[in-house]
Order: structure tokens, then C-alpha cells, then sequence
């Protein structure tokens, strides 16, 4: 296979697979979870379930001063991956100009610089939380091999975009091939692996603030 | 352990398992946040404490029954099936290192409810055998004579007797047609019997129509405990049956936060009907009394007053806002522990931690928690509403050597009303 046979090869037919992979994994999760159901809560109800879904669904996003105090590193080091996964994939032109033939919409991006820059922050920041999971008596204990996959297929997208977009080593193409061929094995295992909990998180959230809710209880 | 045993704990595990326990399941990142938030890791360091960690044999059936990698790796023999033995590791992390008390449920960032999926754990604990002997023994009695701690009738009619005497008042027993039918806790009977002289002269004072049933005077549920729905839904049947046959429009639970829990939120799920009467928190009571201008108060304490949060009444319970009212009524001083209201520090003793022998040493080791809290404020008096914390603070107090005199809150109110 030439450079040129591969990189038409991940664009193409295997994009497909891998958005297809994904799409449907994402669908059969959440059968998975909601086909489970839920008996009717038959004591009075104090407060209302939605509202108290709802409420948590954006309330958990924000810890309380406490919880930082105790799991600052944890909380400071996610949020930097997390906002930095949001700029380098949905504010990088060249995705948005992916976006827009996939799904036909678009938006402002943000200067290449920026997103370069940010890119190597949120490798750095990658790289903290998995040495504080190698390390942290906790976090050693809870991992198993699913969270070092996935922590892998996280962060190969941002190394091997990084490299494409600064040429270093390969040629272009063969980077480029390499950057979207790593994304779409982030795409098959991101269903299967706890990246789930990117759209999981969703309902985990609204039934625990529903319960709470139920109850007139802040969550 | 019996194979048979053993198959009732797995399919116990598997119908606990809904929609909330997949979706909480599917998120979970590992972030050992709520480790943090568990006094049972933050007084010992131990991560084996972390909350997450000990619903593994829930999480384990659930992604061999219902993920479709799970199923696939058990069809194709790549994942190892949960086993007794599995059951046996877990049973002290699973009975003895939580109280139910729901810290952890806030923390979490994705927003698991793990205190919701340890209380369904036990379910499946409880059936293949593996729960703790105190709670078993506690539970048999609750069935058998009435009472988790073997109260019977004839100790509550001499304390009512005594009761009366004290305070020249009548209290009601088995009057038809009232609106409150007042529940309480062995405890309260047994270790605190102040408890229903107060009850008895603030509702003398507010003039409230009320009784106590001799057939279901005890509200507390061992059967939620240790996770047996049938025998939980039993105890809550006899509230039921007695507050229809006396006709009450409702029925009070005890300070005791888990009997709060048993009868207010579970009690008609375990039963599997709505409730024709309403059940209150005795507190919710009291601070209705008082919004009506119907509690008359003679003097006010002077002391340094702080409250403990029992887990169940405020956190679990929504009862928050009330008890603060309360005590702002009867003291002039109140001050709050840090992280007081829905994030306080449980005491360490609920969720059948305190009937568990087995448990003892860890019980009083996370008071720490309490003591650090109590240390930022160094009040004159703690006060608490529920009779279970009230046992193992006092306990936990004299271990740590601290002198801090205990008071109930609703006792608390009726030492301060005015005779007339
Ligand atoms: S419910 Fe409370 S005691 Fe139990 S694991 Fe959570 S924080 Fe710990
Ligand atoms: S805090 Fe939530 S997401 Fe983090 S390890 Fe605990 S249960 Fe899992």
C-alpha cells in the first residue's frame, strides 16, 4: 500500500466502519441502560424528579469547595484535559471542515497556534493524571487494564495530530493517514471502554439528582 | 457456603439491577474521587474503603448479564464468573465499612448514587448468606418480638407509666381517630426515654391529637439494613396496619434517621401500595408547630450549640432547614461545624454499622471525622436528632476523651417551652 492508497483507505472505508462502530455502540449502551427500567417510586413525592435531574445533570460539573480542597489535582488536571479534548477537536479548522461534510454544519475555529499550544497542554496534562493513577494508592487499586486502554486511545489522536500538523518525522501524508487511522480506533473502543461515560454521564447524572429530587433533597 | 445459597445471592443481585445502577455502572471513570468523600477512607487511608470499590460483586454481575461485551467474554469463557468466595472478601466492606450514609453519592463527578447501589449490594449479600451476625440477630428479633433490640410491649408501658407520673400528663395509647399516630425507636424506649416525656409535653403545650399503638410502636428497620426486602417490608407492614386501623391522618417517625428512611421513602416500595396517610419527620412536625406560633418558648439556652446532621434526616431525607429553625428558636448561640447541612460527616455508626460487633473498633476510629469537625467550633453542647448517632457519638466522645454534653433536639425544645 502507497502513502497515497492509505491515507485514501482510512478516509474512506475505514471512517465508515469506525463511525458506524461507534454510532451503533452508542445506541446499543443506551438500550442497554434503559431498557433495564425503573419501578414507580410509590412514597409522596416531596419535590420534583426533573427538576432535580436537570439540576445535576450541569450542578455536578462544579465541586463543592471541599471536595476540591481534597481532590484538587484530580479535578484541576480532568478539567484541563477535558476543555482541551472540547478546543483541539471541535475548534481545529481542518475538523470543522470534517464536520461540515459529515453533518453539513459549521463554526468558527480557533488560530492554528492556539490549538497547537493546547494540544501539547493537554498531552501534559494526560500525562500528569496517568502518573497519578500509577501512583496514587487509590487509583492504582480501582485501574485495570480498560482504563489504560482507554487512556491510550486518548491520547495517541493528540500525539500523532500534533506530530502531522508539525511535520516531524513521516512524511505529510503518512502522518495524516496515522492521525486519522488513531482516531478511529478512539471511535470503535469509545463505546465499549468508560469513554462511555462521555455520554453515559448524562443519565447517570439525572437519576441521581431524580432520586434526590423525588425527595426534596439538594444533590 | 451452600451452592444454592450462593445462586439466591447472584439472582438477588441480578433483579437489583435497574436502570439508575446501568447507567451509574457505564460511568464510573475511576476517578477515586469518592474515596475522598468516605470517612471510612479519610480516617484509615485504607483504599479498599473506596466507596466504588465496594459494590464489585453488583458491578461484576452486571457486566456478565447485561453489557454485551460481558456477555461475550462469558460465552466465549474470557471473564472469571463471581463466586462465593467473592461474596465472603466483600461481606466487611460491604456491611461493615458503610453507613449508607450518601457522602460519596454527592461527590462523584459523573454522578453515581453509590450509597443507593450499596444498600441494593446487600440485598444479594444478605441472600447468599454473607451478612454480619449482629444485624441478623437484630433482624430475627425485629420479626420474633417486635423490636430489633427484643423491646417489648410491657418495657414501653412502664416507661409511658413512669412518664406520666413525672409530668402529671396523660399520654394516649391506641386512640382512634387522631392525627398523628407517633412512632419510636427501641432506643428511645430503652437508652432514652426522655424522649417521650418530651414528645408528650410539646404536644400537650401545642395541643396536638396524637397517640402511640401498642401493636406498632417500633419504626426502626433492620430488615433495610441488612438487605432483606421481604422482612423489611413486614416491619413496615405493621406501621401501615396499625395507623388504618386507628384511623390517623399520619404517622411521625422517630428522630432515629433510618427508621426516617424505612418508613418515609422505602416504606410503601416495600410494600408495594401508597400510603393513605402522610408520615412526617418528628422534626417536620415541630417546625410546623413553630412556623404556627404554637410552641411557646420560656427560655433560651445560652450555651454554644451545634448540630450534627443525622445522614438520613438531612442528606437522605431532605430534612435540612427545619432542626436549624429549631434550634435558632430555643438558643441564642448556634453555630455550624464545617461542611454541616447536606455534606456534613456521618457519625460513623448508621446503616447497621452500630448493631454489627464486628465493626466496633472501625466505628469509633472514623469518629475522627466527627471530632475534627467538632474541634473547629469547640462548642458548649452538641446537638443531634437521632437516637442511633446519639449512641455512638456518646461513645465516640468519652473514647476521644472530649467533654461535650449530648442533647436530643426534640428534648432540647420541650426543656425550654413554657409550662402554660
Ligand atoms: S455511603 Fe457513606 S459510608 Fe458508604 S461508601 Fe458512601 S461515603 Fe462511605
Ligand atoms: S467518584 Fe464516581 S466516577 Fe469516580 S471512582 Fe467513584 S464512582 Fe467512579
Amino acid at each position: 500500500m502507497t502513502d497515497a492508497e492509505f491515507l485514501l483507505w482510512v478516509r474512506g472505508p475505514a471512517f465508515n466502519i469506525a463511525l458506524f462502530i461507534m454510532l451503533a455502540g452508542i445506541v446499543v449502551r443506551f438500550m442497554e441502560i434503559l431498557l433495564m427500567g425503573r419501578k414507580t417510586n410509590l412514597a409522596e413525592a416531596r419535590g420534583s424528579e426533573m427538576a432535580g435531574g436537570l439540576n445535576t445533570i450541569w450542578r455536578r460539573t462544579l465541586p463543592d469547595a471541599d471536595t476540591f480542597r481534597r481532590s484538587g489535582f484530580t479535578i484541576i488536571a480532568g478539567n484541563v484535559f477535558h476543555i482541551g479534548l472540547f478546543v483541539v477537536i471541535f475548534l481545529f479548522v481542518p475538523h470543522i471542515l470534517v464536520f461540515e461534510r459529515l453533518f453539513g454544519v459549521s463554526w468558527a475555529g480557533l488560530p492554528s497556534n492556539i490549538v497547537d499550544a493546547t494540544t501539547v497542554v493537554t498531552i501534559v496534562a494526560l500525562l500528569a493524571v496517568l502518573v497519578h493513577r500509577v501512583k496514587d494508592p487509590v487509583l492504582r487499586m480501582l485501574s485495570n487494564f480498560s482504563d489504560y486502554l482507554a487512556w491510550l486511545v486518548t491520547i495517541l489522536p493528540l500525539i500523532t495530530g500534533w506530530l502531522a500538523f508539525n511535520r516531524v518525522g513521516l512524511s505529510g501524508s503518512t502522518l495524516i493517514g496515522l492521525h486519522i487511522l488513531s482516531v478511529e480506533l478512539l471511535m470503535v473502543l469509545f463505546p465499549f471502554t468508560k469513554l462511555s461515560h462521555a455520554f453515559t454521564l448524562v443519565l447517570a447524572r439525572w437519576y441521581n439528582g431524580a432520586i434526590a429530587g423525588y425527595k426534596g433533597v439538594q444533590s | 457456603m451452600s451452592g444454592a445459597a450462593f445462586a439466591r445471592g447472584y439472582n438477588a443481585l441480578k433483579e437489583q439491577i435497574d436502570a439508575p445502577i446501568a447507567a451509574f455502572l457505564s460511568s464510573c471513570v475511576h476517578c477515586g474521587m469518592c474515596a475522598e468523600a468516605c470517612l471510612f477512607f479519610t480516617e484509615t487511608g485504607d483504599p479498599q474503603y473506596t466507596p466504588i470499590r465496594k459494590v464489585e460483586p453488583l458491578r461484576r454481575v452486571w457486566e456478565q448479564e447485561y453489557t454485551f461485551w460481558g456477555k461475550l467474554s462469558k460465552a466465549l469463557g474470557l471473564s472469571k464468573p463471581l463466586t462465593d468466595q467473592d461474596l465472603t472478601d466483600w461481606e466487611t466492606l460491604v456491611y461493615d465499612s458503610c453507613t449508607l450514609c450518601g457522602r460519596c453519592s454527592m461527590v462523584c463527578p459523573v454522578g453515581n448514587d453509590i450509597a443507593y447501589m450499596i444498600r441494593k449490594t446487600r440485598e444479594g449479600m444478605a441472600a447468599a448468606g454473607h451478612a454480619p451476625e449482629g444485624l441478623i440477630g437484630a433482624t430475627q428479633r425485629a420479626i420474633t418480638i417486635g423490636s430489633p433490640m427484643g423491646v417489648k410491649l410491657p418495657a414501653l408501658q412502664a416507661q409511658i407509666r413512669h412518664t406520666e407520673k413525672e409530668f402529671d400528663l396523660k399520654i394516649p395509647v391506641d386512640v382512634e381517630g387522631t392525627d398523628y399516630l407517633c412512632m419510636l425507636s427501641s432506643m428511645e424506649i430503652m437508652n432514652f426515654p426522655e424522649y417521650i416525656g418530651s414528645i408528650a409535653r410539646i404536644f400537650k403545650q401545642a395541643d396536638v391529637s396524637w397517640t402511640l399503638s401498642s401493636e406498632a410502636f417500633e419504626a426502626t428497620n433492620s430488615g433495610i439494613q441488612i438487605g432483606v426486602s421481604d422482612i423489611a417490608a413486614q416491619l413496615v407492614q405493621r406501621i401501615v396496619d396499625a395507623a388504618e386501623k386507628l384511623k390517623v391522618k399520619a404517622v411521625i417517625s422517630p428522630e432515629c434517621g433510618h427508621a426516617y428512611m424505612a418508613i418515609r421513602w422505602e416504606g410503601p416500595n416495600l410494600v408495594g401500595k401508597r400510603f393513605g396517610f402522610k408520615v412526617v419527620h418528628i422534626l417536620e412536625v415541630l417546625d410546623e408547630l413553630r412556623a404556627q406560633g404554637r410552641l411557646k418558648v420560656a427560655d433560651r439556652e445560652t450555651r454554644k450549640l451545634t448540630y450534627h446532621d443525622p445522614c438520613q434526616i438531612g442528606r437522605r431525607g431532605g430534612v435540612l432547614e427545619q432542626p436549624r429553625n429549631l434550634i435558632n428558636m430555643v438558643a441564642e448561640n448556634f453555630v455550624e461545624m464545617p461542611e454541616a447541612g447536606k455534606m456534613n460527616w456521618c457519625c460513623g455508626a448508621g446503616g447497621g454499622v452500630s448493631t454489627n460487633e464486628r465493626a466496633d473498633a472501625l466505628r469509633l476510629k472514623t469518629f475522627a471525622r466527627k471530632k475534627s469537625q467538632l474541634d473547629a467550633v469547640n462548642p458548649d453542647a452538641l446537638v443531634s436528632a437521632c437516637s442511633n448517632c446519639r449512641i455512638h457519638l456518646e461513645e465516640g466522645l468519652e473514647e476521644y476523651h472530649m467533654d461535650i454534653p449530648l442533647l436530643s433536639l426534640t428534648e432540647t425544645i420541650a426543656d425550654h417551652l413554657s409550662d402554660t
